[in-house]
């Protein structure tokens, strides 16, 4: 079996588009895990799986929770897609209502 | 310790109950696991005969009666959970979208088509179907565990005359834990609590048909904060 010849292309024509590219998210933004404000769950519950879950200190737990009333949400973790829908899976399975977005 | 939990030596908690805290939390849970149902079918599907061979009080009164419509239900265990939320409200609750801008945002319906905010709430309309039909029955059976094992915790109690105390172990703590917050959430729900309504809600009279779960929504709130405290690291 001789050498398999590779023909190299010494010119790439790098076709015009004028087409808009089809919706691609960046890539290197991270997604986020917000947390929502809601009337029914406790501070200290908040508190306790901010500590619980994601092992953030009861200063770290406890700010983010303040920010999460206050301010109506807060983003408590960032990380790839997968990492976030887990997070969000999480957080729902303790009854805190979460999303998972790109932006910020 | 009555009305309020404690911490054990061995990280789990107790409390003292009444014969009427223990029928009114047995019946709020069961009442959950009703609401959250079996699984992917119906919660209205009808259950299997119970076995008529065990108790012989006119049944229903034990159990493994009570509990065997709301266990024997199976399904498939690999099947597609659901991709719309519930229309229930309580249900929509415990079972929020993973995508979308939240509660308290104005309805994308309100947008017209072709912006790029309607583009947007398409995306996360898909994704948060996708995500459910994958997650849903996990959450809802985690859900249902919760509360099955407050039942049994609270049935396996001999109450005499003056109550009985629960001693739970760190595990039955968490599961007590969670199922206290769903319960919470859904009753919640249904009473329309809001940061801005908790005025009018704490001080209905008497006669008013919302009174007695509000009442039971603000005595769960003592509970589940209590337990959070004997959880605390």
């Amino acid at each position: 079996m001789g050498p398999v010849s590779v023909a190299t292309p010494t010119e790439i024509e790098r076709p015009e588009t004028t087409e808009e590219p089809v919706e691609v998210p960046e890539p290197d933004v991270p997604w986020v895990t917000v947390v929502h404000n809601d009337p029914v769950n406790l501070m200290s519950y908040v508190t306790y799986v901010f500590q619980a879950y994601f092992g953030y200190s009861k200063e770290k737990a406890k700010k983010l929770m303040l920010d999460v009333h206050h301010k109506g949400r807060a983003i408590v973790s960032s990380g790839t897609r997968e990492e976030m829908e887990r997070d969000v899976q999480a957080m729902h399975s303790y009854g805190l209502w979460a999303t998972l977005t790109q932006d910020r | 310790m009555a009305g309020h939990f404690e911490p054990t030596e061995d990280g789990g908690a107790a409390i003292a109950l009444d014969e009427v805290e223990i029928s009114i939390l047995r019946s709020l849970v069961v009442q959950l696991l009703e609401l959250i149902g079996p699984g992917n079918e119906p919660a209205d599907q009808p259950r299997p005969p119970h076995d008529a061979g065990s108790g012989g009080e006119g049944g229903g009164n034990s159990v493994d009666d009570e509990l065997a419509g709301i266990e024997a239900v199976s399904w498939p265990p690999f099947a597609d959970g659901p991709s719309e939320p519930p229309a229930d409200p309580a249900l929509a609750r415990l079972f929020p979208d993973a995508y979308g801008p939240g509660p308290g945002a104005a309805p994308p319906e309100g947008q017209p088509p072709d912006s790029e905010e309607a583009a947007r709430a398409k995306r996360d309309r898909a994704a948060s179907a996708e995500f459910r039909r994958y997650t849903e029955n996990d959450l809802r059976a985690r859900k249902r565990e919760d509360g099955l094992a407050v039942v049994r915790t609270l049935d396996a109690l001999t109450p005499g005359e003056r109550g009985a105390v629960l001693t739970l172990t760190p595990q039955e703590s968490q599961q007590w834990l969670g199922a206290l917050n769903d319960l919470r959430l859904a009753i919640g729900t249904r009473l329309q609590v809001s940061d801005d309504s908790d005025d009018e809600l704490y001080q209905l009279p008497d006669s008013d048909e919302r009174k007695p779960m509000v009442m039971a929504y603000l005595w769960l709130g003592g509970l589940q904060e209590t337990l959070v405290e004997t959880l605390m690291p």
